[in-house]
């Protein structure tokens, strides 16, 4: 096993990942063509001339053929181009580098948050199935997975920012400026996106663990007179492991999904507000860089949980 | 649930014991009904119009005449909490609609022809699956003009390959079934076999993940008129009455909390009923 299996799935995974990648932006770019209106005349501004007009479909490259429209833009992409802002003019890789730290900070805090507290209280639900704690467990999971993340954003901010003045309200300090101060701002937002994280956490491990304790070689085990820890420890979490890696790349993908609109309670210039502004405003380069700047990172985060099962289970590289 | 009410009595006798047996699924579509019937008779129920102004009477404290209060323009909280039952309703109905009709026959075909459809089948499932939902959801709304149906019919079409999957993986196993064979040998044509065989066995865990998708896509419907792309004002949904209660936050923090429960009870009764049904229909599942 080892490398090779993992280098097979690497090789596999990006060469599956590249259609993925050209059809998801095409998919946008034909959804952003296809609506009614003409972006030239909404750029030209007010009572502006025909000339006007046409100079600004030639510039932009608006009168060419819609598929030499999304060449062009794959082509640029290719070259690290993803043109500029129709509104503020910066280029939109600009704009994406600069707000994609804030929004990896609160995802990746997040994720630590939901790992830490939820894989404790899968385990402690599935050694004592059906007791008070494992009823508990589930209860609180299925809050977790209930609640509109925004609102809970919300009820965080109100009580822990507004009545207590323990945090602050809104806003983000870079990592680079100042770690603590970055993670002091980021933490409330990563509370309100763990919360479902944690319930899906707790769920798996304590599926997973349940499943292998009940099973024959743990129950093997136990007739030859190993400690229910032993057993614990070494049979049973080794075996969530994989589980636990697939579960925790679909949180990875959610959570960045689910910063968008916990980005917008906080007021966070991250890769939400980017987008939702963006979006508000019809300025389609920069949608469309944000889609592909999202797939691209969905897309590493399915590859890297991959290889990384690769190396933990063997037979899956094959 | 209703569609199981018009099936045979012993159909019925067998939901109606499940139901029994279940107290947690029987107290889910308890919830589920009572708001199904709130969100058919608002305009009787709610005791003041919902958008009616009233700016002498602005964040009101709960009394007799406003049970829950009113928000910062006066309205009265009960009325638009009421009002907002058949939009957000309506809303993920419409989302689950559309990943449904999309979904399930483009997996039925997949897992039934295989071949070269299923491949190119797969590879736009995989595609569509890699998607950030509320992403493409902004995404469509920017290009088609925001509004509470255009988000949803994304919502929607980012939920249909979860259900394509799932009626593929369905469809592949009873496909190589001894009796859809025989039924073929027999001269049944493909739509027959699909229609009569293949549908009424894939239909379980596409009812179990319908359930569970209600429950996502009211969260999605939150979201998204929250950003201000779904619902318009002075429309009232639950999502949108959250997005004034976010800006009276530092006055009236108490505004948050009417239409916050109100998603929290639905999606935890939808999320409930799926799941029951889930250890009901599939006799494999240890409890």
């Amino acid at each position: 096993m080892g490398s090779h299996g993992a280098l097979k799935v690497v090789g596999r995974r990006l060469l599956q990942a590249a259609p993925v990648i050209v059809l998801a932006t095409f998919i946008v770019f034909a959804l952003l063509k296809l609506l009614p209106g003409d972006v030239a005349v909404t750029l030209a501004g007010d009572n502006a001339s025909e000339e006007r007009i046409a100079e600004i479909r030639r510039v932009y490259g608006l009168d060419r053929p819609f598929l030499a429209q999304y060449g062009a833009w794959l082509w640029n992409a290719l070259h690290f181009d993803l043109s500029r802002s129709l509104l503020s003019g910066e280029q939109v890789l600009t704009s994406i580098l600069r707000c994609f730290p804030n929004t990896l900070l609160i995802v990746g805090m997040a994720l630590t948050l939901a790992l830490a507290t939820g894989i404790p209280l899968g385990v402690a639900a599935a050694t004592r199935p059906d007791s008070f704690i494992d009823r508990t467990v589930m209860a609180i999971a299925s809050l977790g997975i209930a609640v509109p993340n925004f609102w809970l954003a919300m009820i965080l901010v109100s009580v822990f920012a507004l009545k207590w003045n323990l945090f602050p309200a809104t806003g983000t300090t870079a990592f680079s400026k100042s770690p603590t101060d970055a993670i002091y701002h980021a933490t409330l937002p990563a509370l309100a996106l763990a919360a479902g994280g944690m319930a899906e956490v707790a769920r798996q491990v304590r599926g997973s663990l349940l499943d292998i304790l009940s099973s024959q070689h743990v129950r093997t085990l136990h007739a030859k007179g190993l400690s229910p820890q032993i057993i614990l420890w070494k049979h049973g979490l080794k075996n969530v492991g994989v589980n636990l890696l697939t579960v925790t790349s679909l949180l990875a993908n959610r959570m960045l999904a689910a910063t968008v609109v916990v980005e917008a309670v906080f007021a966070i210039p991250g890769m939400g507000n980017l987008i939702v502004h963006a979006a508000i405003q019809r300025d389609f380069p920069v949608v469309q860089g944000v889609v592909l700047a999202m797939v691209i990172v969905v897309i590493l985060v399915n590859l890297i949980a991959d290889l990384l099962c690769a190396v933990v289970d063997p037979r899956v590289g094959r | 649930m209703r569609d199981t009410v018009a099936r045979p009595p012993s159909r019925l006798r067998g939901f109606l014991s499940f139901l029994r047996r279940d107290l947690r699924a029987a107290l889910a579509l308890g919830v589920l009904v009572l708001l199904l019937v709130v969100a058919v008779l608002a305009p009787w129920l709610s005791p003041y119009a919902p958008t009616t102004q009233n700016v002498s009477n602005m964040l009101a404290e709960p009394s007799a005449a406003h049970w829950l209060g009113t928000d910062d323009l006066g309205r009265d909280i009960l009325s638009r909490l009421i009002y907002g039952a058949p939009a957000s309703l309506f809303a993920s109905f419409l989302a689950v609609s559309i990943a449904v009709a999309i979904g399930v026959p483009i997996g039925l075909a997949a897992g039934y022809f295989g071949g070269w459809v299923d491949d190119l089948i797969s590879r736009a499932i995989d595609t569509l699956l890699s998607f950030p939902a509320i992403v493409l959801a902004i995404a469509v709304t920017s290009a088609l003009g925001v509004g509470l149906t255009n988000g949803m019919i994304a919502v929607g079409i980012v939920f249909s390959p979860q259900l394509a999957r799932l009626a593929r993986a369905r469809t592949l196993v009873v496909r190589s079934e001894l009796y859809v064979d025989a039924a073929r040998c027999f001269g049944a044509s493909s739509r027959h076999i699909l229609w009569r065989h293949v549908l009424p066995n894939a239909i379980q865990p596409v009812i179990v993940q319908v359930t569970l998708l209600l429950a996502a896509a009211l969260l999605a419907e939150a979201s998204l008129s929250f950003l201000g792309l779904g619902i318009q004002p002075p429309n009232p949904s639950w999502g949108a009455m959250l997005a004034r209660a976010y800006q009276t936050m530092e006055v009236a923090p108490e505004q948050m909390y009417p239409p916050g429960l109100a998603i929290l009870v639905t999606a935890l009764a939808f999320n409930a009923l799926g799941e029951s049904l889930r250890v009901a229909l599939d006799p494999t599942l240890k409890k």
